[in-house]
């Protein structure tokens, strides 16, 4: 049962939604259980009085990225299948900074924001609705971002590619540099002053 | 693994590593079913065009950027995604129920008000909603797909989005800390 199994046909088109729906119940459970439905230990990462967010996120991508090497190795998953995000340069990088500047204002990001909505977090509601209200703004400006959010186009490049790795070497230099980081905000967790949330 | 940083509410709360490698589980079986990852700001947009489209479904049609999303044989909100979502706000709620954590509150900084606090979330979902479009996803979406998917945009938006939440951390401070 070589993967992607829906790409592939194995499991059929009309299992797609269910299966979406039991994917995200997983998701929506794992990142609750481990406290991101909650802004100010979001926040934390930034002050230096919580690295949950870190420890979380570098985990969860190297596990991820190091199965998906090991799947593809072992032949279960046919890698040249699975979607690798086009880069467009320049939308890329703004957006990315607009996106931090509205992290560290609004203290949620949308698939956080939408665990604090479901333990009823009033503030991520409204970080919500000022997601729908940013994403109509976008929509409607397009025409005067249209020339920005498609220039500098690079493929769905990779970035073991670009660096001139294999995938197996960055993966090792990724896991380094994500113990570096365990080890290191451990130590600036320690000393930051205490908040209480 | 304790931290004397945080107060005893946190022990409720998975270990991260633990929660990590969970999340990582998960989003390697989104890909090996899927052929895709996790998405969240993409249903956000979903429900925004399914609206104006509703609205004016001419002004939707004529739109670039609108009529990407619009297809004749689906309704914008028949997506993955939106499913997903869905399948999110019901998983988070369990597992908010299950370790008693289902409130309806604003979570605030003693030091500013309910109100500060509603106004700052409602600019940084507005700023976050702008960005996500602009980067073709937000850190669920792009960055952690992305990096598992070794994709050069998903480094890009890890280190932009964080990045910026660094650069600007300091004039937020007051809200926060």
């Amino acid at each position: 049962m070589t993967g992607p199994l829906i790409p592939m046909g194995i499991i059929g088109q009309g299992w797609d939604l269910v299966i979406a729906l039991l994917i995200g119940m997983a998701f929506g459970y794992v990142l609750e259980s481990a406290g991101f439905s909650s802004s100010r230990k979001l926040a934390g990462v930034f002050y230096g009085y919580d690295f949950t967010v870190l420890r979380v996120f570098f985990t969860a991508a190297i596990t991820a990225m190091v199965g998906l090497l090991y799947f593809g190795y072992m032949g279960w998953i046919d890698l040249s299948m699975i979607y690798v995000n086009p880069t467009f340069l320049i939308a890329a990088i703004v957006g990315g900074l607009i996106m931090g500047l509205g992290f560290i204002a609004g203290g949620y990001c949308p698939g956080t924001s939408m665990c604090g909505v479901a333990i009823g977090k009033i503030d991520a509601m409204v970080f919500t609705g000022g997601m729908f209200v940013g994403i109509l703004i976008f929509s409607e400006a397009f025409p005067l971002i249209q020339g920005i959010y498609e220039s500098h186009s690079l493929g769905a490049v990779k970035v073991n590619e670009v660096l001139g790795l294999s995938t197996g070497t960055f993966a090792l230099l990724l896991i380094i540099v994500a113990l570096l980081a365990f080890i290191i905000t451990r130590i600036v967790e320690n000393k930051v002053k205490k908040v209480e949330y | 693994m304790t931290n004397s940083n945080i107060i005893d509410r946190s022990k409720r709360y998975t270990n991260p590593y633990l929660s990590g490698f969970l999340l990582g589980m998960v989003l390697l079986a989104t890909f090996y079913i899927t052929g895709r990852g996790l998405g969240a700001s993409g249903a956000i947009k979903s429900t925004v065009v399914a609206t104006v489209a509703t609205v004016s479904e001419s002004h939707a049609a004529g739109s670039d950027y609108y009529s990407k999303f619009i297809s004749d044989d689906n309704h914008p909100m028949n997506n993955w995604l939106v499913f997903q979502v869905i399948g999110v706000l019901a998983g988070a709620f369990l597992s908010g129920a299950l370790a008693g954590r289902l409130k309806l509150k604003v979570e605030h900084s003693p030091k500013i008000s309910s109100r500060t606090r509603l106004i700052m979330a409602g600019i940084g979902g507005l700023l976050f909603g702008i960005g996500s479009q602009l980067g073709r996803g937000c850190t669920s979406g792009t960055a952690l797909s992305g990096m598992a998917s070794m994709a050069l945009a998903g480094f890009i938006a890890l280190l932009t989005i964080f990045g910026g939440g660094y650069l600007f951390a300091y004039f937020f401070r007051k809200f926060w800390i």
